[in-house]
């Protein structure tokens, strides 16, 4: 049985894909059927998924090599393109968790998409979103990876602006969409170029032809570029900065797609294809460089914009960002062990959040102000004590999950910088620090929404068991899910990583650091949104710094950039060549036509009508031919086939 | 066969009745009247033919084969002129040429 699903892995994002066939063609006006059709293909993938993780992770011979089997897609003299699976712990891991998230996230929107008038569609949409995500986690081939994340990609703009209805979600659809759209755009061009220089887009021969890269006549700088190319890529799909823009907007899709998106699929799809493409990066310590930079300065950016947000949503959503941004700071040091590890639990304690806001704004009727909340833990104790669960998961208190993945890219990023990069000190600052702020404006907003006085105007009930079953799974998952990594047992290390296994000691110094951190950003939250009922000392803080406050509460006025930039530039620009076009180019082509019109006009008047005219023609000039033959000069009779 | 005629003679009795029927040909506004010109124009070349023939290749008879082929063709292509003059006169009760010029631009 392992056997048979080890090898037929690409059943995994088949089934989900089936679902959603069957439900658009066959089941769409039964919301019942395709609910569970599309739970039950999600859930058999998750099956599939789990023997796999068995498979691979009893055999430690994937370690070493990953199992690839491919068919050929097209191709021609000298240039193949296979299609195929590939399978090693990092992508068994994913597929474990990638369909275990989607299970759960599809058995909760039974709960809360109840009575949408669209059910159907919401779960075909939901099935095809998973399916992308699995086919891509087990592509073998850049190009394959790229058709998947793609479609991951219109997953994405099809479930933000799944409420048609609202203006704000088709603005936020077509706002991730083009954004991304740009990163893929930079990434296409890097996988063009490898193409190229290497001969090859598959993933084992790519890992093999990379490191002697001199020999196929690629300069370092030009790796550079490469890499650099292809990391535009994840910037935009996991909302690094500066494309970050799209990732907050897109929780107006309904809150399960906020949580698919934000945990298990489309933004870890970026982080996923920088740990895949790795070997490409440790060549070039340049783009490494750049890479752990932009992480480390989205997550403290991220961080520093969450903490005035006043919508549930909004500040997780920033809180995403933020965590990418730890992930790429993790690959940018080289660990791909780390980064895989925060992925990990993240997916899982972000996707409890996610879930556990959708919860409250179901029972707040979409009231999502957290200002407007408070108290609601009485009403809605396990909505409630599974977000606390994950508030500590964040904020990275042991044992729960999050403390060991933010500890590992703690200590990694301590021990790139004692490897002589003195960037590191920065990075690692910043990375602290965010600890501290990850902390805080989390504790901030789980306090504000369900401690403190209860609201008269609410009336919050606990939502029903399709949606808190999932939350108390993720809760579970949530606290124990990072114990399989913890410095002492690292079995993670062990089975997921690059290069040489590394055994580093347990750093109890750094992880006293992180837990101080962590409890003085919760326990600042303490003081000023619930110790102090009237909030009176915020409320002080805020109006004292205005500046800063509004700075951030405004994005760092980031999307305000962009929108002058569109509306300045780019609508310039298109003004100038619509000019361009419609004179110049059209002019061109319309004045070719007007000349031909011009002269078939004037050339019509020969065609009189009258036979008798043409007969003269033809007599006139059969007599010109007749005289020219006879006696004209030679040359022009031998042209005529003359007498002579 | 010497009794004085030259082909000169043949040749100028053709060129005129060539000239003739092509005069008619173009400057007649009546059907009929063109459709005989035509003719007149092909009885011209015919005695061409013939005379060539006689001058040239006495034994063999090239040049009346010829002539009779287009006697062949000349009252094809009348019976043909005609069908269509009674065809056009009856449609637009005319056969003047001037006015059958609706196939002009």
């Amino acid at each position: 049985m392992v056997e048979f699903a080890l090898n037929h892995a690409w059943l995994v994002p088949l089934l989900p894909a089936l679902a959603f066939v069957i439900i658009v063609f066959l089941t769409q006006r039964w919301k019942r059927l395709s609910s569970l059709v599309s739970i039950t293909a999600m859930l058999g993938s998750f099956v599939i998924a789990s023997i796999i993780a068995y498979g691979v992770f009893t055999n430690h011979e994937f370690i070493e090599k990953s199992l690839v089997y491919s068919l050929k897609w097209f191709g021609m003299e000298g240039f193949n393109i296979n299609v195929g699976v590939m399978l090693d712990p990092t992508s068994s891991m994913m597929l474990f968790m990638v369909s275990l998230v989607a299970s759960l996230i599809q058995i909760y929107s039974t709960g809360y998409m109840k009575g949408d008038p669209q059910y159907s569609l919401f779960f075909a949409y939901l099935s095809l979103f998973g399916a992308s995500m699995l086919g891509l986690i087990i592509s073998s081939n850049l190009l394959q990876l790229f058709v998947m994340w793609e479609l991951v990609g219109l997953c994405s703009y099809l479930l933000i602006g799944f409420y048609t209805f609202k203006v704000s979600a088709r603005e936020a659809a077509k706002k991730a969409f083009m954004t991304t759209r740009i990163g893929d755009f930079g990434m296409l061009l890097g996988i063009l170029f490898l193409q190229i220089k290497f001969g090859t887009l598959d993933l084992v021969e790519l890992a093999a032809a990379i490191p002697m890269f001199e020999q196929f006549g690629v300069s370092l700088g030009l790796l550079t570029l490469i890499a650099l190319l292809f990391f535009m890529g994840p910037v935009a799909k996991s909302g690094q900065f500066p494309l970050h823009v799209w990732l907050p907007d897109a929780m107006e899709g309904p809150t399960p797609v906020s949580a698919l998106i934000h945990a298990a699929t489309m933004v870890v799809a970026g982080v996923y294809l920088i740990g895949r493409t790795l070997f490409l990066y440790v060549q070039v310590p340049g783009a490494m460089e750049v890479v752990a930079a932009i992480g480390a300065f989205t997550a403290l950016f991220a961080a520093a914009i969450a903490i005035t947000q006043r919508e549930i949503k909004r500040i997780l959503a920033y809180s995403t960002v933020s965590q990418l941004g730890y992930m790429m700071l993790a690959l940018g040091v080289g660990s791909l062990s780390a980064s895989m590890f925060h992925l990990w639990t993240h997916a899982f304690f972000k996707a409890l959040m996610f879930l556990a806001a959708g919860s409250v704004l179901h029972a707040l009727h979409n009231k999502a102000d957290v200002w407007d909340m408070g108290g609601l833990i009485k009403k809605m104790p396990i909505t409630g004590w599974t977000f606390v669960v994950g508030g500590l998961a964040i904020a990275g208190i042991p044992p729960f999950a999050g403390f060991w993945s933010k500890d590992e890219i703690l200590v990694v990023t301590m021990e790139y910088a004692k490897h002589g990069h003195a960037l590191g000190y920065v990075l690692f600052g910043m990375a602290a620090f965010t600890a501290f702020l990850t902390a805080f404006y989390m504790w901030r907003m789980i306090f504000l929404t369900f401690f403190g006085k209860e609201k008269a105007e609410n009336h919050p009930h606990e939502s029903p068991w399709s949606m808190t079953a999932p939350l108390i799974v993720l809760a579970v998952m949530a606290s124990i899910g990072g114990l399989i990594g913890t410095p002492w047992a690292n079995i993670w290390g062990e089975w997921i990583n690059f290069g040489e296994v590394h055994h580093a000691e347990p750093a109890l110094g750094l992880m006293l650091l992180s837990v101080i951190l962590a409890l003085a950003g919760i326990g600042l939250a303490y003081t000023l949104y619930c110790k102090d009922g009237e909030k009176k000392t915020a409320r002080k803080l805020a109006e004292n710094y205005q500046s800063l406050y509004q700075l951030s509460y405004n994005k760092f006025y980031i999307d305000e950039v962009y929108a002058w930039f569109t509306q300045k530039i780019v609508d310039g620009t298109a003004r100038v060549t619509y000019y361009f076009d419609i004179y110049f180019v059209d002019g061109i082509v319309n004045g070719i036509a007007a000349v031909t019109r011009g002269s078939g006009k004037g050339l019509r008047y020969l065609q009189t009508g009258s036979m008798q005219t043409y007969a003269l023609v033809f007599f006139l000039a059969i007599l010109v031919i007749t005289v020219v033959l006879a006696f004209g000069s030679p040359s022009l009779a031998s042209i005529m086939g003359g007498v002579k | 066969m010497g009794t004085g005629l030259n082909p000169s003679y043949f040749i100028g009795l053709s060129a005129a009745l060539f000239a003739i029927g092509m005069y008619g040909a173009l400057s007649k506004r009546n059907i009929i009247s063109v459709l005989i010109s035509i003719e007149l124009m092909l009885c011209a070349v015919n005695i061409n033919l013939v005379a060539f023939n006689k001058f040239l290749t006495p034994d063999a008879f090239l040049g009346q084969i010829f002539a009779i082929f287009i006697i062949t063709v000349a009252a094809a292509e009348v019976g043909l002129g005609l069908a269509l003059i009674i065809a056009i006169s009856r449609r637009r009760e005319t056969n003047n040429l001037d006015d059958l010029n609706w196939l002009r631009w």
